[in-house]
């Protein structure tokens, strides 16, 4: 529901009449890519595959951005793929960064935690930035690339698989029409059409406990943190979060009663005293109220023919660990690289059976991590809310207590058991393993430049590159692979000795990295055969196992 | 050696997952006995008992701080 909200950037357009529309109904208009949904996966995933060279069709059935901050939290992997989107910088201008969480149980503080406690990293751990200006940024990046078709109030309607291709129908203001597609990437949200025209289940846990979010407009002194709290004193016996956005807008979450009327609960006169109890004041207007149970599911399969579906369509989660855009946003840089490749044939169609290996995978992570946290908070039974307070009571001296209490598991990226990796064969003590996402650190192109091993990866075009550590006889990168060098003439250096600590490596070493930045394979001595064979097998040339 | 409540587990959610996973479906009764019979196997695995001393006398303590906690609330 929305109350109110005027972002600064343009959230309206128009439907435009396109040329596909006057096209015969036996020959309707053929295309390489139709990604359905322009919410923040359907956008970025567009604009990677335009980056890479692929001409994308993106409808969406609104010709608005919705209202609501809906999605706040942005993780630091996030934020590097939005650098390699072109649209990092506008998103961290304009959303406010935090790094520190804080735990309440009634009065006192149980303690705190820093999701990011060490320096050398181009970007923070999170930024809070309502989902509107995300979109709204996103949009306009688009406007730079003639290569995506953005069609608004475009519904597709249906659904039919033909061999290596699919067959739509949109309905626009101006009637139907009809288009072929190579592939059709459903980005169309948790009540996804896509997925029901396909025929999928989309099974799993519905909580029972009820949950009010309210965006409210205020000026307040609180420091930019994550504040959650167990049974407050200004909301006895129930969990509540307190969290910062942009233009002086705050996330309050507020638990309420499993029975509890959704229409009652909305009303804002209702909602007034709870958060004016909340803050110790009324001083603040509604930008947003909303009421939600929360539910926990996934698609079996998020391949169904040549629809592959994207974010929300395929796994939903519960909100505690901002695990929902930002998984999304994960997907879309694993599907496009590989989605690339297999158009241009340069990688068998069994690649992409390996975004489902490796995504279903991370959405089981974080629906596993995102139940613990909504069930830690709403207990299902007696015994697990004697569970809870024992833990809450020990968590006041004790270590072990702590570490227990469940307030919120805060998303990073997953680590793939993947057929793309290939296994370790020296003895590494630390640094990203094989199926890991590559790790920031400062680098210098010259003395007292300052820049980051993101910057030289989204530089290099974001595609297979090795990252080696110069011992004056470094290794020549196999064709198409792009080349990092750290140390040695013309290589990049490493000021603060970090990019070595942080991948465990010694001159000599190589780590060989995917287009979507995650390690492939790494070597303390590499030889070009060994890289060879790792570049072959990410790329998906042994999979045949995977239909 | 002295009781060690420095958070052992590698990973702490597994743990209490697994402790809250055991008492799904029992009933209230059911998962009291169960609780008994859990607490004396972990005992003899701990094997020492001013440990076990020791764990009694800081679970005690919890107990007394959340009544009192109680009482205020209720006055």
């Amino acid at each position: 529901m929305a109350q109110a909200n005027s972002p600064q950037a343009k959230t309206q357009f128009g439907y435009r009449r396109h040329p596909d529309q006057d096209r015969p109904g036996q020959s309707p208009a053929e295309h390489p890519v139709v990604v359905v949904g322009a919410g923040p996966v359907g956008l970025s995933l567009a604009i990677d595959l335009a980056q890479r060279g692929q001409r994308v069709v993106l409808l969406d059935d609104a010709d608005r951005i919705g209202e609501g901050s809906r999605a706040i939290c942005f993780s630091k992997r996030s934020l590097e793929y939005w650098d390699r989107l072109g649209v990092g910088d506008r998103m961290v201008d304009k959303g406010v960064v935090w790094s520190v969480g804080r735990i309440f149980h009634g009065e006192s503080q149980l303690y705190q935690f820093n999701l990011l406690p060490e320096d050398g990293h181009k970007r923070p751990a999170f930024i809070n930035l309502q989902q509107y200006y995300a979109e709204a940024y996103l949009v306009d990046r688009i406007s730079d690339l003639p290569d995506i078709d953005l069609r608004w109030r475009n519904k597709v309607t249906g659904l039919e698989q033909r061999n290596d291709s699919v067959l739509l129908t949109i309905e626009t203001p101006e009637g139907a029409y009809r288009l072929h597609a190579q592939y059709v990437i459903a980005c169309d949200g948790a009540r996804s059409s896509l997925r029901q025209m396909v025929g999928a289940e989309f099974a799993g846990q519905v909580f029972e406990d009820q949950f009010l979010i309210a965006d409210v407009k205020m000026t307040a002194e609180f420091p930019t943190e994550r504040w959650f709290w167990f049974d407050p004193p200004f909301h006895a016996g129930r969990s509540a979060l307190l969290h910062r956005q942009p233009d002086d807008v705050w996330r309050i979450d507020l638990q309420l009663h499993r029975y509890a009327d959704p229409v009652v609960e909305k009303k804002p006169e209702n909602v007034r005293p709870r958060i004016a109890r909340m803050l110790g004041h009324d001083k603040f207007e509604f930008e947003w109220i909303s009421l939600y149970k929360f539910q926990c599911r996934r698609m079996d399969r998020f391949i169904h023919g040549s629809v592959i579906f994207a974010g929300d369509s395929a796994h939903q989660v519960s909100p505690f660990g901002a695990r929902g855009a930002n998984s999304g946003l994960e997907d879309a840089e694993n599907l496009s690289w590989k989605l690339d490749r297999v158009l241009r044939g340069l990688s068998p169609a069994s690649l992409l059976e390996t975004y489902h290996v490796e995504r279903s995978l991370a959405a089981d992570e974080n629906i596993r991590e995102s139940t613990r946290s909504t069930d830690f908070m709403a207990p299902n039974s007696h015994q697990e809310a004697r569970l809870r307070k024992a833990v809450l009571s020990l968590a006041k001296e004790t270590e072990f207590g702590k570490r227990m209490v469940n307030g919120g598991r805060l998303s990073v990226p997953c680590s793939y058991d993947s057929p793309l990796s290939s296994p370790d064969a020296d003895a590494w003590c630390g640094g990203p393993s094989p199926g890991c996402s590559m790790l920031d650190a400062p680098v210098a192109a010259r003395a007292g430049e300052q820049a980051y091993l993101t910057d030289a990866f989204r530089k290099g075009g974001t595609d297979f590159t090795l990252l080696s550590f110069n011992n004056g006889a470094a290794i020549d990168a196999p064709d198409g692979v792009k080349d990092i060098r750290i140390g040695g003439e013309g290589g990049l250096a490493d000021p603060s000795g970090l990019v070595a600590k942080r991948y465990d490596a010694e001159p000599g070493a190589a780590y060989l990295l995917r287009p979507d930045g995650y390690v492939a394979a790494r070597f303390r001595h590499p030889t070009r055969a060994a890289i060879a064979a790792a570049l072959s097998r990410a790329q998906g040339s042994n999979l045949n196992g995977l239909n | 050696m002295p009781l060690s409540t420095n958070s052992n587990f590698a990973r702490p959610d597994d743990a209490f997952r697994a402790i809250v996973e055991a008492h799904r479906g029992l009933t209230d009764e059911q998962s009291a006995d169960f609780d008994a019979a859990l607490v004396l196997i972990l005992a003899n695995h701990i094997g020492d008992i001013d440990v076990l001393r020791e764990a009694i006398g800081l679970a005690k303590r919890r107990m007394i701080d959340g009544q009192q906690q109680q009482q205020q609330q209720q006055q």
